[in-house]
């Protein structure tokens, strides 16, 4: 599918991968599964067809906040918890950007959370790239709000005692029209997603579950195994019936008011009592529920989970300025001085 | 009919009462008269404090005349009080004889002891020394428009309309321009327009028919500069400068804003002006606000944010990130009472040091600070050319007063104000981001989207023009004397300080922001006495202008009023502690009286 946006003005030439690359030693760990969000950035830059000077990133503070240095677009690292709020000045100022995050899960949804929350409300045109490692790495170590509970970390030696956020259902809740998630190991879907994400008008939100290799190593390895994932992940795809497993032979359906996990073939079920995907159903409570699938019970719900058509704040502004200015018949401000009441002495 | 030269009036009543609308539509009135004036609404903080007592009173003052009016005003002419509470709040601001107008149909016995009143003021002979005029008002508007059948409410609502009959029949001032605000608030209601006519005429007809006044008091039209005037609130002039600045130097105008008092008017008011371009993002908090901002001026907008003392201790770090990544913005401080949640809609002149100082790390931007409600739109033009032009971020400095109060503006033409010139990258050209203008040192702005200019920057120190992230010794001591230099060289853009009076004599007033009215009357009265006393009024605090120290020389004692404990005063003995500054400070949160200063300078000129 092509992307149709024609707020940002698209390349009269071919780019590649070279016209991303920036001069900046990359300082993440070795091993880090940013290094894989970085390859994958440059993957889909060039595919999605924009001026390489209309690309913007936008990043708080933290490991994943580095990226704009790696990456030659115009970049603005922000501090910590604000990415948000800089990239939607930036795209309110300048609709012609295609303007993308980079933050963690610290950075917007502890710190930053209250502006997480109401950007994703806005439905400002940005794309959010969220890598969720379930820990801060820079400062070394302390749990976050994606933290599983329980977990022992550098402030939490007993295990912590919070529930964690669900991404997720934070971005659901707050009215979010655009999620998708993946594996930090599956370049392709990250690829993937990161282009359905520019495609998507409205503030696109894609959880990376991002490995950190010093400090919380293999937090998600029960899931994102390579040898694992083709029981432990489900990928969606849109219009398609929910299956998964080695074998394809399992699927979820809905029963009742949940979801449930069946076995192709047994008890008479067959593909037709199974969910067929529907990213752009406006509605998001299947959605939700798919967002919140969790092993054991369930596998992980990958790609693009929601994609609904909502007005998007940034195009409304526009609108509202070019209607004021077409009604009104003040054009200047020496107009705007003269109007009302005034009088000459 | 009396001529007076300058008169002070006081509205006021219980917060449901009109009496800031009662104020604005006299005020406005006068005005087209060819008055000058300047105002001052004094409001709580609540929306509808409880009723008929002292907390729930809302006042709005002006002050008329015939010369150029520079304050508010001290004491009262006229006051009129709709109610016991506030006719209690307000006789300390009576003068002697004043005339004081009452509702009589609101002192009934619950509200005068609501009011704190032991026995009914309008009998027990305790107004004595001022000239009652004591009126059914309630009773008055009832009957007049009883013909309407409207029933008691709009009656009730009205009640203010008849007060403002009267006045306007004591100061001989025409019905037009109320009539015309009423038209237009009401058009979608004809019988309100009716009623309000109807009272208007009642009050004014009530007034002259029974000889409320031995005479009227006619205040000749100001002797002011030919011109088209106009009256305008400082938040509003200060809206309307950035939109100036905006047409000006042709970069579209940004503000990210959250509703905080008495900042807020900036915000609703630039949010109607969407048809000249202005871009208004209310943000989620005080935080997003100065972020948007920033990432507006990023992307090349003239990018503003509003707030108050309590929002600009949130902006802080936002600040300072603005400081480090060398953007153009302007930061308004409308201030009021604090510290914390404080006073919200009272004045104070206690954030300076705030505005200067309150960030981490050495953090220099240039502060400036307005000084009356119409002077904001030249002030908020300047700073937004300020930090245009040297990519800066600046605090435009206003406060409660100011930003609520109004004043005659004489309305410029916006070819006529100075040009803005921002610093703009050619598309294509080799760009460094911290590679400097020789003159200013400011920065280039490469704005997203241009061709060739990709570039990184934010918050972590700067390698010297090239940009790129480092934590070099010497490169950090290096960028922090640049950033510093940067708004030193400021200096060189500004006008030199100027002074009222002579340039020596025994006692310079210095002052600065919306105490200027108040200080420049009270020394010019002393002036006429014969005192050698000069005053000067700062506007540019950061970087203060280069003549400062030569201004002081002149003079054998300085004293620094300000509304704080000496805030401004500290910071020159900061900058130049060759000098000694008395300090006269007032922290009520209330205006100098030309009186007190009158007093506190004669008592310094005494002292040996």
């Amino acid at each position: 599918m092509k992307i149709e946006n024609t707020t940002v003005k698209r390349s009269d030439i071919p780019l590649s991968k070279e016209d991303f690359v920036s001069d900046q030693m990359v300082k993440w760990c070795p091993g880090c599964g940013a290094h894989a969000i970085l390859a994958a950035v440059a993957n889909v830059f060039p595919k999605i067809g924009y001026r390489k000077e209309n690309f913007m990133f936008v990043s708080g503070i933290g490991c994943s906040s580095r990226f704009p240095y790696y990456v030659n677009t115009y970049g603005f690292h922000g501090i910590h918890g604000r990415a948000m709020p800089i990239a939607s000045g930036i795209k309110i100022a300048n609709p012609h950007l295609s303007v993308w995050v980079a933050t963690g899960d610290g950075d917007s949804m502890a710190i930053g959370g209250n502006h997480f929350i109401h950007t994703i409300r806005r439905n400002i045109d940005i794309n959010v790239l969220l890598f969720n490692n379930e820990i801060y790495g820079l400062t070394k170590g302390q749990y976050s709000p994606t933290t599983p509970m329980g977990a022992k970390t550098k402030t939490s030696p007993y295990g912590t005692i919070e529930h964690p956020f669900n991404p997720g259902e934070l971005v659901l809740g707050a009215q979010g029209t655009f999620f998708a998630r993946a594996v930090d190991n599956n370049l392709k879907l990250m690829s993937e997603v990161m282009f359905e994400a520019a495609r998507h008008d409205g503030t696109s939100i894609i959880e990376i579950m991002q490995n950190c290799i010093i400090f919380n190593d293999k937090a998600f390895e029960h899931i994102a195994a390579k040898d694992l994932r083709d029981e432990t992940q489900i990928f969606l795809k849109n219009g398609e019936p929910l299956i998964f497993g080695k074998n394809r032979d399992k699927g979820i359906r809905l029963n009742g008011l949940k979801l449930e996990v069946v076995q192709l073939g047994e008890n008479g079920v067959t593909e037709d009592d199974l969910i067929v995907h529907d990213q752009y159903e406006r509605d998001p409570t299947l959605h939700l529920m798919l967002a919140k699938m969790r092993p054991p019970l369930y596998p992980v719900a990958m790609g693009v989970i929601r994609s609904a058509v909502f007005s998007t704040y940034d195009d409304l502004v526009v609108e509202q300025n070019e209607q004021a200015r077409a009604e009104s018949p003040i054009k200047n401000v020496d107009d705007l001085l003269n109007s009302g009441d005034t009088w000459e002495i | 009919m009396i001529h007076r030269d300058d008169v002070v009036i006081k509205f006021a009543g219980d917060s449901g009462d009109g009496m800031q609308l009662t104020g604005t539509l006299f005020s406005d009135a006068a005005a087209i008269a060819g008055k000058d004036l300047a105002t001052f609404p004094d409001y709580p903080a609540e929306i509808r404090a409880p009723h008929n007592t002292i907390a729930g009173v809302s006042g709005f003052q002006v002050h008329i005349g015939h010369k150029k009016i520079h304050t508010t005003g001290d004491l009262c002419d006229v006051i009129v009080a709709m109610n016991p509470a506030s006719l209690r709040a307000n006789l300390k601001w009576a003068k002697k004889g004043a005339i004081i107008i009452v509702d009589r149909d609101a002192f009934d016995e619950k509200a005068i002891e609501k009011a704190g009143y032991k026995s009914n003021p309008l009998e027990d002979g305790s107004l004595g020394i001022f000239h009652l005029i004591d009126v059914p008002i309630a009773t008055l508007t009832k009957e007049s428009i009883i013909e309407l059948g409207l029933g008691a409410k709009v009656a009730d609502k009205s009640r203010n309309m008849f007060a403002l009959g009267m006045m306007l029949y004591i100061f001989n001032i025409g019905f037009e321009s109320t009539y015309a605000f009423l038209e237009q608030k009401f058009t979608a209601k004809p019988e309100i327009i009716k009623a309000n006519k109807m009272v208007l005429q009642a009050g004014y007809t009530y007034a002259e028919t029974l000889e409320v006044v031995e005479s009227k008091i006619d205040v000749p039209a100001a002797e002011l500069p030919k011109g088209r005037y106009r009256n305008i609130t400082g938040n509003v002039a200060t809206s309307w400068g950035f939109l100036a600045a905006a047409e000006r130097s042709g970069r579209p105008l940004f503000l990210g804003s959250y509703p905080i008092t008495p900042a807020t008017e900036i915000l609703m008011d630039l949010a109607k002006h969407k048809y000249l371009g202005a871009r208004v993002f209310q943000a989620e908090d005080e935080i997003a606000g100065i972020c948007s901002t920033i990432g507006a001026s990023y992307a090349g907008s003239l990018a503003i944010t509003t707030t108050s003392g309590p929002g600009l201790s949130l902006k802080s770090e936002a600040m300072g990130l603005a400081v480090m990544a060398e953007l153009p913005m302007v930061i308004v401080d409308v201030q009021r009472g604090g510290p914390s949640t404080g006073l919200p809609t009272k004045s104070e002149q206690s954030d300076l040091l705030q505005a200067l100082y309150g960030r981490n790390g050495e953090c220099p931007m240039i502060v400036v600070a307005a000084s009356g409600s119409a002077n904001c739109f030249y002030y908020a033009y300047i700073s937004a050319k300020l930090a245009l032009e040297h990519m800066t971020p600046v605090v435009l400095l206003t406060d409660g007063n100011l930003g609520n109060g109004s004043q005659l503006f004489k309305i410029p033409k916006v070819s006529d104000l100075p040009e803005i010139n921002p610093p703009i990258a050619e598309p294509n050209t080799p760009y460094k981001p911290y590679e400097r203008n020789p003159v200013t040192l400011a920065r280039k702005w490469a704005i997203p989207g241009t061709e060739g200019l990709r570039h990184r920057i934010g918050g972590l120190e700067k390698e010297n023009i090239h940009g790129n992230v480092t934590t070099d010794p010497l490169n950090h001591e290096l960028m922090v004397k640049l950033r510093q230099e940067k708004v030193d060289k400021v200096a060189d853009f500004i006008p030199e300080q100027s002074i009222t009076g002579d340039k020596t004599g025994d006692l310079l007033v210095v002052s600065w922001g919306s105490t200027e009215g108040s200080m420049l009357t009270a020394v010019q009265e002393m002036q006429k006495e014969g005192v050698k006393i000069s005053h000067a009024h700062f506007h540019y605090i950061m970087p203060l202008p280069k003549n400062t120290a030569d201004v002081f020389k002149g003079f054998k004692k300085i004293v620094v009023c300000e509304q704080n404990m000496g805030q401004f005063a500290g910071y020159l003995r900061m900058k130049h502690p060759q000098f000694a500054y008395l300090l006269f400070n007032k922290v009520q949160c209330l205006p100098f009286m030309v009186h007190e200063l009158k007093e506190k300078f004669t008592q310094i000129l005494e002292e040996k």
